[in-house]
C-alpha cells in the first residue's frame, strides 16, 4: 500500500509540529523518518496512523482518502517506543488482542498466534507476561502484535530507542529481513541517522517540522540539499571563506569547486566530511593547510584525528588503518591538510 | 511492581533499630495505649452494652421492632445505591480528568474536594433549601409527584453527595500514573471504547477501583449529618441505622441502642477486614510478579 501525505500542518499550541509537509511513500518500501527531537518526526507518523489529527492536509492510502478514518478503522499497525504491550495479559493474549476485538474464531487466532511468535523467534514464550521479557523480546511481542491483524501498514516510532547497542544492532537486521519476506508499507521515526542509513531504502531527514531532505540513503549522504542535512548525518569540518571563478579559497588555500563559476566573488560556507581530508608530511602546494596534531583516537576501524590549523581553526579527520600505518600521526606534530572535496551551500540554492 | 519502594521501606525500618531500647519500648506502649483507650475501649463498650439483655435481648432489639428493623433495611438500599452511582460517577470523572486536557480540568479536580471541604450539615441544609416546600426545586418537583426532601430520593442525594471523591480521588492518582500508552495501542490495535474499557483500563484499575469503592461503602453507611438534616426523621420511613442509634439513645433505650450500633460497627469491621485482606492479596501479588521478574 502506497502512502501519500498531502500539504499537512499541526500546530500544537504556538508550536508549529509539522508545516505543510507532503511525501509520497512507494508501496512496500521501507522508509526512515530521520530528524532531532522536535523535528515532527513523531508527530507524522501518529498522523499517519490517526493517532494525531492534522490541521490541515490529508493522508491518502492506496489512492483512498483515510484523513477522516478513526485510528482503529485504519487497518495500521503501530509500534510504540516504549512497547505499551498490555502488562495484565500474556504474551499470547497481547499477540492476540487485534483479533480478539474482532472476534476472530479461537481456533484462527491459535493458529496465526503461533505462526506470529515463531515469526518473532519467541515460541515457546506465550504464556510468560510483559514483565518477564527482556527489552528486546519485548519490542518483538509488541512488532507481533502488530502484524497480527494484517495491517496495510507498519510504523514504528523510535523501535529500538530503548535498547541497548547490541541488542539495537539486532534488531535493525532482523527488521531488515523481516520487511523483506513481508513487503509491508512500513515506516519508522528514528533519531540515529546510522539507524536510517542501515535498514531503510527511503531516507527522509526532517527539522522543525519540514522536510529538508528526502531521497535514497546514498543519494543523501552522498548529496545532502542543505547545511542541516551535512551536519546531521555525521561529523563534518566547517570553513569560512570566499568563492570565486571555479574556487573555494580557505585560509590561504584554493580548492576546486567548479560548481561555481561566476568570477564575482562571494563570501561561503564550506563543509568537508572528515573523511575527505587528506593528511601530508610536506606541503602540497597551494592546496594544503599546515596544521598541528592535537589528538590521536587509534581505536575502532577509523582513526579519528583532531588537528588545530595555524590560524586556531579545529580540524577532524577520518583515516583508515592504511593511512595510519603508513603515516604514523603522533599528538604534537606538523602536519599539511589538504581537503579533497568541498561542499558549499550558497543562499540561492535552498530556501528555509 | 516498585522493587525500589519495597527497599526503601526496609532501610528506613534500619534506622529505628539504632535508637535506644527504652525510647522504643515507651513510644510503641505509647502507641499502644493510644489506640486501646481510644479505639479499642469504646469499641468493645458498644457490643458490651448491645448485648447487655442477653442474645435473645439482642436480637429482639434489632429485628422485633418494627422501625428498628426498617433503618437497617433503608441504609442497607440507600448505601449500596450511593456506592454504585459513586463508582459510575468516579470512573467518568477520573476518565475525563486524566485522559482529555481541556480548560477547567484542575478546577474539575478541586471542586471534586468540595464535598470533603463542606460540614455534612450544611451539605443537609442545601438540599433542604434546593429540593424542601420553600425552595427553588421543590415545588414544582412536588407537582409531578416527585417527593425529596424527607423521603428516601433525599437521602440518596446527601448519601451520595457526602460521598462523592472516594472512587474518583481512588482512581485519578492511578490512571495519572498508568498512563493512556496501553489505551492508545489498543486504539490503534482496533479496540471499541467499549472493549478498551473492559479489556484494558478495567483490569488495569480494578484493585484501585475495590478500594475506592470499599471507602466509599464505609462512609455512606455510617453518615449521619447530612442525612439528619434531609430525613425529616420519620420512624419507619427516613430514619437510617445512625439516626435510629441517636433516636433510640435520646429515648433512654440503651439497650435497643447499642444493638443497632454494634451492628453498624460490625459492618464498619468488615469493611475493614475486607480492606486489609485485599491489601494483602496486593501485595503478595506484586511479590509474585517481581519473583518472576528476577528468575
Amino acid at each position: 500500500m502506497s502512502i501519500s501525505i498531502r500539504n499537512v500542518s499541526k500546530r500544537f499550541g504556538a508550536f508549529t509540529a509539522l508545516n505543510n509537509v507532503s511525501l509520497e511513500v512507494g508501496s512496500g518500501s521501507l522508509l526512515a523518518l530521520l530528524g532531532p527531537s522536535g523535528s515532527g518526526k513523531t508527530t507524522l507518523l501518529r498522523i499517519i496512523a490517526g493517532l494525531e489529527q492534522a490541521d490541515t492536509g490529508s493522508i491518502h492510502v492506496q489512492d483512498s482518502d483515510v484523513s477522516q478514518l478513526s485510528a482503529r478503522e485504519r487497518e495500521v499497525g503501530f509500534v510504540f517506543q516504549h512497547y505499551a504491550l498490555f502488562k495484565h495479559m500474556s504474551v499470547f493474549e497481547n499477540v492476540a488482542f487485534g483479533m480478539r476485538v474482532r472476534h476472530t474464531p479461537n481456533d484462527e487466532v491459535q493458529t496465526r498466534v503461533n505462526e506470529l511468535l515463531h515469526l518473532v523467534r519467541l515460541e515457546g514464550l506465550g504464556s510468560r507476561y510483559p514483565s518477564e521479557l527482556s527489552g528486546g523480546q519485548r519490542q518483538r511481542v509488541a512488532l507481533a502484535r502488530a502484524l497480527a491483524v494484517k495491517p496495510r501498514l507498519l510504523l514504528l516510532d523510535e523501535p529500538f530507542g530503548a535498547l541497548d547497542a547490541k541488542v539495537r544492532q539486532e534488531l535493525r537486521t532482523w527488521l531488515r529481513r523481516l520487511h523483506e519476506e513481508m513487503h509491508v508499507t512500513t515506516v519508522f521515526v528514528t533519531h540515529d541517522q546510522e539507524e536510517a542509513f542501515e535498514v531503510a531504502d527511503q531516507v527522509v531527514v526532517m527539522r522543525q517540522g519540514n522536510i529538508e531532505q528526502a531521497g535514497s540513503p546514498q543519494d543523501v549522504f552522498d548529496h545532502p540539499a542543505t547545511p542541516f542535512v551535512m551536519d546531521f548525518l555525521g561529523h563534518v569540518n566547517v570553513f569560512h571563506g570566499r568563492l570565486e571563478a571555479g574556487q573555494m579559497h580557505l585560509g590561504g588555500i584554493a580548492v576546486e569547486y567548479p560548481e561555481y563559476q561566476q568570477t564575482e566573488s562571494r563570501d561561503a560556507t564550506a563543509y568537508v566530511r572528515p573523511h575527505e581530508v587528506e593528511l601530508h608530511r610536506s606541503p602540497q602546494g597551494d592546496t594544503s593547510l599546515s596544521v598541528r596534531v592535537v589528538h590521536v583516537n587509534p581505536a575502532g576501524p577509523v582513526i579519528r584525528v583532531r588537528l588545530l590549523s595555524a590560524a586556531g581553526a579545529a580540524l577532524n579527520v577520518d583515516l583508515s588503518p592504511g593511512q595510519y600505518g603508513e603515516l604514523k600521526v603522533r599528538p604534537g606534530e606538523d602536519l599539511y591538510a589538504t581537503p579533497k572535496r568541498v561542499r558549499v551551500f550558497l543562499p540561492d540554492d535552498y530556501s528555509i | 511492581m516498585h522493587p525500589s519502594g519495597v527497599r526503601t521501606k526496609k532501610s528506613a525500618g534500619g534506622l529505628v533499630a539504632d535508637e535506644p531500647l527504652w525510647l522504643r519500648v515507651l513510644l510503641i506502649g505509647a502507641a499502644y495505649a493510644v489506640i486501646g483507650l481510644l479505639i479499642l475501649v469504646p469499641v468493645a463498650y458498644v457490643f458490651v452494652q448491645a448485648f447487655a439483655e442477653g442474645w435473645q435481648g439482642y436480637v429482639k432489639n434489632l429485628w422485633h421492632d418494627p422501625d428498628t428493623r426498617h433503618s437497617i433495611f433503608l441504609t442497607l438500599t440507600v448505601a449500596p445505591l450511593a456506592v454504585l452511582l459513586n463508582t459510575v460517577f468516579g470512573l467518568a470523572a477520573a476518565w475525563t480528568i486524566t485522559r482529555f486536557k481541556f480548560p477547567g480540568r484542575t478546577l474539575l479536580v478541586t471542586l471534586l474536594d468540595v464535598p470533603f471541604a463542606i460540614s455534612p450539615v450544611v451539605v443537609g441544609l442545601m438540599f433542604v433549601l434546593l429540593f424542601g416546600m420553600q425552595g427553588y426545586l421543590g415545588p414544582s418537583l412536588r407537582q409531578m409527584g416527585i417527593k425529596v426532601i424527607f423521603a428516601w430520593p433525599g437521602l440518596l442525594l446527601a448519601t451520595t453527595f457526602v460521598t462523592l471523591p472516594f472512587v474518583a480521588r481512588e482512581l485519578i492518582p492511578l490512571m495519572e500514573s498508568l498512563g493512556s500508552e496501553e489505551e492508545v495501542a489498543a486504539v490503534s490495535l482496533g479496540a471499541s471504547p467499549w472493549q478498551l474499557f473492559w479489556r484494558i483500563t478495567l483490569p488495569n484499575i480494578k484493585w484501585g477501583l475495590v478500594y475506592g469503592i470499599i471507602q466509599c461503602h464505609a462512609r455512606a453507611i455510617g453518615e449521619f449529618g447530612a442525612v439528619y438534616v434531609v430525613s425529616g426523621r420519620i420512624a419507619g420511613e427516613t430514619d437510617t441505622m445512625p439516626l435510629r442509634v441517636e433516636k433510640l439513645f435520646q429515648e433512654y433505650n440503651n439497650p435497643g441502642s447499642f444493638a443497632v450500633a454494634s451492628l453498624l460497627t460490625l459492618m464498619a469491621l468488615v469493611t475493614l477486614a475486607g480492606k486489609y485482606m485485599l491489601e494483602r492479596y496486593i501485595a503478595q501479588q506484586m511479590a509474585a510478579t517481581r519473583e518472576n521478574t528476577e528468575s
